[in-house]
């Protein structure tokens, strides 16, 4: 298996062309631009599309009409571009269309700046949209998980017909890993009966809607969704656990910042004190049994993150507020030190858990 | 190995011509410790990994860092400073150039292609890292190569081999690319200049041109490593 020196965004494009994803719609937007300037080499020659559209909003409603015609299909964006697409994320979800959303999150609010961050977890895990819906979020912490993900995202959004997230930042993005490609295989496909192909005079039309006239109707649509949901919510959530057996504090965190926090782990483990980590991979659906397994005995949970307190609400909800859970908290493209990290474990062991 | 006034490293996106630059700049600071070295960092195109990162560094050895004027801002505005003048101005400093990548990176230059061809004496280096997925061929290497000299105005002098997959680069993965490397310069019909290697690989490859550097992960500068 050769490895190739990549960035975390080049990753993600290799990736998706290696999951079949030949088509690609977008619009540039620092740090996230390589994805599609990798596209935009690669696609044409594999008999693709690359276009980049006026906006984000023509993006995302591009990705609508080829997700609706079976394409496998990818944009990517970074933070205010993801929000000028909720509304076309939204109408992908109630037309129940697969397809793949990179989000290399950068400062915010508003134009806010280009450094890392990772402030719209709420955003990914809560309300990509308007309405009653979910996307499929994944949350690599190397530029070789932001290729294996990659391939995973685009298998669960034809699993279960939805939209998923890569739910990157500016770091990952950006920083150069090496990578092999070699491993990810063959993409598993799924057999799209619904999508709008031509009917070539054989079978009745497929329909491709986000419109429901009757409000039961409607109802009964999101019932049914939300059944999928269960499913995915009982069968999907992946984590990663470092140095939990014997911990007596549990950091949270993903992405960049669970890479720091691991350095901060190392550092306070020199020092005898028995930190670990609990890595979403997932972040919806939320790895909740891994964090709810530890509430009964740990002293209590940290949650490292680049944004002002959203992880930290899933780690409260996932542990019944059986255990205090603190936050570390960088944000507006600053990234936390391993130091300050390892500051605010060794005051939690000391009792102090502002 | 760098007997020329100026020196500008070019190349694809990601093969290392920030680091290269870094080093030369100390190298060429360790030969001349008379002159003045000027780092000039003229990547507009990528705001995340830049010379300009290294300024405390660079400054501590007394090495002029010359950088964009928004650079690490949160401002992704591609501005050049006027400052970059006295390059040419001053003849009797040593100038090492850190282009941006590919031929968007490269533009830059061709604002100062006429005072280079006219009024200098300089070296342009092709960097080549054979581990980079875009630049697996010689032709695709080639491709770039032309794509930069037309938007810069300038030409390629030779070609610098920079193969490498970060810190976990061993000699034998250097090796690897020499074949490669041959092909290259054919093609582009320049000579090879130097290979850059970790400083500790170098004595693996004495049969080599080397150049030993010293090598930054991009994630140390977040405390990732």
């Amino acid at each position: 298996m050769e490895k190739v020196l990549m960035k975390g965004n080049e990753a993600i494009a290799e990736a998706a062309i290696n999951a079949r994803c030949l088509h690609f719609f977008g619009y540039p937007i620092t740090p996230q631009t390589e994805i599609a300037a990798y596209m935009s080499r690669r696609l044409p020659k594999l008999g693709g599309v690359y276009l980049q559209a006026e906006s984000e909003i023509a993006s995302i409603n591009m990705v609508l009409g080829a997700a609706a015609a079976g394409a496998r299909i990818m944009t990517s964006s970074s933070s205010p571009g993801i929000s000028l697409m909720s509304e076309g994320i939204s109408y992908i979800a109630g037309c129940d269309l697969p397809c793949v959303i990179v989000n290399i999150q950068r400062g915010g609010p508003g134009l806010g700046g280009i450094q890392p961050s990772q402030a719209d977890y709420f955003q990914a895990t809560r309300s990509s949209g308007h309405g009653d819906f979910h996307s499929i979020v994944l949350a690599p912490n190397s530029v070789q998980e932001m290729a294996d993900l990659t391939g995973v995202a685009f298998d669960l959004a034809d699993k279960y017909r939805m939209p998923a997230m890569i739910l990157g930042d500016g770091i990952l993005g950006q920083m150069m890993e090496p990578v092999t490609l070699d491993g990810i295989g063959e993409p598993v496909t799924y057999d799209k009966p619904w999508a709008t192909t031509g009917t070539r005079g054989a079978r009745e039309h497929n329909i491709i809607n986000s419109l429901i006239l009757k409000p039961e109707g409607l109802e009964q649509s999101n019932f049914k969704r939300f059944e999928r949901y269960a499913i995915i919510k009982r069968e999907e959530q992946l984590h990663e656990e470092y140095l939990t057996d014997d911990a007596d504090i549990i950091i949270a965190a993903y992405g960049a910042a669970s890479r720091v926090s691991k350095n901060a782990i190392k550092m306070v483990r020199e020092r005898g004190i028995k930190a670990g980590l609990i890595r979403p991979i997932t972040l919806w659906p939320f790895p909740a049994e891994a964090f709810a397994k530890f509430a009964d005995r740990v002293k209590g949970f940290i949650s490292v993150e680049m944004s002002m307190g959203q992880l930290i609400d899933d780690v409260k909800l996932s542990t019944g507020q059986k255990r205090p859970v603190t936050l570390c908290a960088r944000t507006g493209g600053m990234v936390h030190t391993p130091e300050e990290i390892a500051k605010k474990i060794m005051a939690a062991d000391k009792g102090e858990w502002q | 190995m760098f007997d020329k006034r100026i020196t500008i490293f070019a190349g694809h996106y990601g093969s290392g011509k920030t680091n290269l630059a870094v080093n030369c700049a100390v190298a060429l600071r360790g030969s001349f410790p008379n002159k003045r070295v000027i780092l000039a960092d003229m990547d507009i195109v990528n705001p995340y990994f830049k010379s300009a990162d290294e300024a405390t560094y660079l400054a501590g050895k007394n090495i002029d860092v010359i950088a964009p004027v928004f650079a690490n801002t949160n401002l992704d505005a591609p501005a050049l400073p006027g400052e970059l003048f006295s390059i040419f101005h001053d003849q009797s400093s040593l100038a090492v150039i850190d282009l941006g990548g590919d031929d968007r990176g490269a533009y830059a230059l061709g604002r100062f292609a006429e005072l280079l061809i006219n009024h200098a004496i300089y070296d342009m280096l092709l960097v080549v890292n054979y581990y980079r997925p875009l630049t697996r061929t010689p032709q695709s290497v080639c491709g770039i190569k032309t794509e930069i000299e037309v938007a810069a105005g300038v030409t390629f002098t030779g070609v610098v081999n920079n193969s490498n997959i970060g810190v976990a680069t061993t000699a034998q993965d250097v090796l690897n690319s020499m074949e490669y490397i041959k092909r290259v310069t054919e093609q582009c019909d320049l000579p090879l200049v130097f290979t850059s290697i970790k400083k500790d690989l170098e004595h693996f490859l004495p049969e080599l041109n080397t150049f030993g550097i010293n090598v930054t992960e991009t994630g140390e500068k977040y405390g990732i490593v």
